[in-house]
């Protein structure tokens, strides 16, 4: 099912995801973006199925994708898989990942696995006027310096800061923005190993995922990443035979 | 190369790599992400004051606590409901008042016209009077009910009652997102099936799905509040009769979800036999809704999309009804030949043939039961005004015979019986078997049969009727 929503999306279109802890507002954000009305409730796990829609900035169309909002990308559920494969599989041209400016240490965990998989994300800081209401000051220049990618802080539901976002999602598309990653360093012995699969990964499959978090995911013994892994390999090998047959 | 061999090589290359075992590996994983995570979060992140965060871990407790969870609840249930039952009163007249006299109009355009008298009866009398009523009855509670119940949902309200209500769940064999589920019921059954996604275990989606009916939708409040509004509180004063059927309206609900219990407790130790399984219900914070938004979507997204759907389907079967009362089968109309059938079994559920009849018909949506019921009662002649409650009691009581048994058995049965047809097509689609949507329509509906007819013989064996 989740395939034909991929193929849904015309091959030119500019894609944007949205991922998120749950109850985030993602699906706030999603509606004051596109236009939609999407059912907004607070309570996690509303949004039980992606929704899509479209938005045009400057004269140009993004497809914006709902993902089902989660704590992790462990894949231990629907949702879980749902959100991580489009980040990694569906291939979209940015990501921006909704965090909750009241309880960003939890959040953070999301927007550190979602740097691993990809490069162009977007850290969006939500509900910041309910963390100011609380007196949390959230530092997004230091923020922004420390992941080494751009941060906007918003309140989706009036409005605040989404001219902003939506001038840094079109730089990260442009490529006139290009967020540098700092991802987790692991222990050594880890380091060490991924070290070691990352250049035989990236033969076997390319500049198509990430060889990192791919050379993780196996390390870890993640064996749902198969059927993907298995696909790309395809791909490469009828190229590779198309090439021999043309030389 | 074939892709497997590919794949296997990259596994067994994995496998030399490894430094530790892999379970330890993603403990590792998971262990430095969020040592990360906790000290990027350290840097950027100040409280600027002692106070706030506190407070609403209070309020918390006190929504939560054993204690005052359940008051609270069923207070904002009575609080909801009697804002609905009092207020809808005035609107609920005015548009009576305005659709029938839109509907003397349209009664002396016909008569100018020259249009033949079936034509008249069939468009006006039978179409158009069971939408007027259907718009009359039902938009008032609605547009106010709708957007009041929003409102809980936005603040955050929604996942305190999943919270309280997950122990019985779970000591009902079910899982404790069943409450989520079972709330967005009050809306729409069929949404609330839809919900159902969102539990992940097979068996207990089942469970949740097939026990959704179980609390009144929105097509079936205003039977509730009205029959309550009409048999409750007798010739009371105006504010004491609102309140009284307020207390009755939110007991049948508090019934309503006891019955789901019931039926979940059974279903998880028959045909879906198996342990819940646990889950983590976070616990949003409290949000200022937005009061605004709140109710232009309300209104619009659901008030106005169930109306539709009630007009929509209303309307032909308002012609149905208005043809079904003008043939005459063997000296009297099919209408009442068919409930003169169903009336033996009727009584024995405390009911009688044109209220099942009504049931059976109301199957495209349970909006339009008592529409049906009405122009049963009033066939030939049609529709008649009803524009105030006493009229309706008039109607009841002194032609048809309606006990206060009748009115209760009439509110039990709509409350335990087949979904409407919209609900079981989604529970087809959803669960992708005829024989789960079978079963959606015949267990609530043994329910309601047998509960009916408990009540019914206990209540004639001590003469209380």
């Amino acid at each position: 099912m989740k395939h034909k929503e991929i193929s849904l999306i015309a091959e030119n279109d500019t894609i944007i995801a949205l991922a998120g802890n749950p109850n985030t507002g993602k699906s706030t954000l999603f509606n004051m973006l596109t236009g939609l009305r999407q059912h907004t409730g607070n309570w996690p796990g509303k949004t039980v199925f992606q929704a899509k829609g479209s938005f045009i900035y400057k004269g140009k169309k993004y497809v914006l994708v709902d993902l089902p909002g989660t704590y992790s990308l462990l894949a231990s559920s629907v949702e879980e898989k749902i959100a991580r494969d489009f980040i990694c599989f569906g291939r979209p041209d940015a990501t921006v990942v909704v965090l909750d400016a009241t309880c960003l240490e939890r959040n953070l965990n999301l927007a550190l696995q979602v740097m691993e998989i990809s490069e162009r994300i977007i850290v969006c800081i939500n509900l910041i006027d309910e963390a100011r209401r609380k007196h949390l000051d959230v530092d997004t220049g230091k923020l922004s310096e420390t992941l080494g990618m751009p941060v906007v802080a918003t309140a989706a539901r009036n409005g605040e800061g989404l001219a902003e976002l939506l001038k840094v999602i079109s730089e990260v598309v442009a490529g006139n923005c290009r967020p540098k990653p700092k991802t987790v360093r692991y222990s050594p012995e880890i380091e060490k190993a991924v070290a070691k699969l990352k250049p035989k990964i990236k033969n076997l499959l390319g500049d198509q995922v990430n060889p990192r978090w791919i050379a993780l995911r196996l390390l870890e013994g993640d064996t749902s990443i198969e059927p993907y892994i298995k696909k790309i390999m395809k791909n490469k090998v009828r190229k590779a035979k198309l090439r021999e047959v043309l030389a | 190369m074939n892709t497997e061999s590919l794949w296997k090589d990259l596994l067994k290359e994995v496998d030399i790599t490894l430094p530790v075992k892999q379970d330890k590996i993603r403990d590792n994983i998971v262990k430095s992400v969020y040592q990360t995570a906790e000290k990027i979060a350290a840097e950027t992140v100040t409280l600027t004051t002692e106070k706030g965060i506190d407070r609403e871990r209070k309020i918390d407790d006190v929504l939560t606590s054993r204690l005052w969870g359940f008051p609270i609840m069923f207070g904002l249930l009575l609080i909801v409901f009697w804002i609905t039952i009092a207020g809808a009163n005035y609107p609920s007249a005015f548009l009576a008042e305005k659709l029938f006299w839109i509907e003397s109009r349209l009664t002396e355009i016909f008569i100018e016209l020259n249009a033949p008298t079936w034509v008249h009866g069939f468009l006006v009398q039978g179409v158009y009077r069971v939408m007027s009523w259907v718009i009359s009855v039902m938009l008032p509670p609605m547009a106010i009910f709708f957007p009041l119940f929003t409102l809980l949902e936005d603040a955050g309200y929604l996942p305190r009652v999943a919270f309280n209500l997950d122990r019985f769940f779970k000591k009902a064999g079910a899982h404790g997102k069943q409450a989520l589920t079972m709330s967005m019921g009050f809306g729409c059954n069929a949404a609330g099936v839809i919900a159902c996604r969102i539990i992940e275990s097979p068996r207990e989606r089942l469970i949740a799905v097939l026990t959704n009916v179980f609390v009144p939708c929105n097509g079936r409040f205003p039977t509730l509040i009205g029959l309550s509004a009409v048999f409750i509180g007798g010739s009371a004063a105006l504010f004491v009769k609102s309140a009284l059927a307020t207390v009755a309206v939110a007991c049948l609900v508090v019934f309503g979800v006891a019955v789901t219990l019931i039926v979940s407790r059974f279903l998880s130790s028959t045909l879906a036999k198996g342990v819940p399984s646990s889950f983590t219900l976070e616990l949003p914070p409290f949000r200022k809704p937005q009061i605004g938004q709140v109710i232009v979507r309300s209104m619009l997204d659901r008030t106005l999309f169930v109306l539709t759907r009630a007009v929509i389907v209303a309307a032909p079967a308002g012609g149905i009804i208005w043809i079904m009362a003008n043939i005459s089968v063997g000296g009297t109309s099919a209408l009442s030949f068919c409930a003169a059938w169903l009336d033996p079994f009727a009584r024995h559920l405390g009911l009688d043939g044109f209220i099942l009849m009504a049931f059976i018909l109301g199957l495209p949506a349970n909006e339009i039961v008592f529409p049906i019921l009405i122009m049963g009662y009033l066939q030939g002649t049609a529709l008649m005004e009803l524009e105030s409650l006493e009229a309706l009691r008039h109607l009841l009581v002194d032609q048809h015979g309606w006990t206060w048994l009748t009115a209760l058995c009439t509110m039990l049965f709509s409350l335990c019986h087949w979904p409407c047809g919209t609900t079981l097509l989604t529970i087809r689609r959803e669960q992708h078997s005829w024989f789960w949507m079978f079963m959606a329509a015949v267990i609530p509906t043994a329910a309601g049969v047998v509960l009916c007819a408990i009540v019914t013989y206990f209540v004639r064996s001590l003469g209380l009727v």
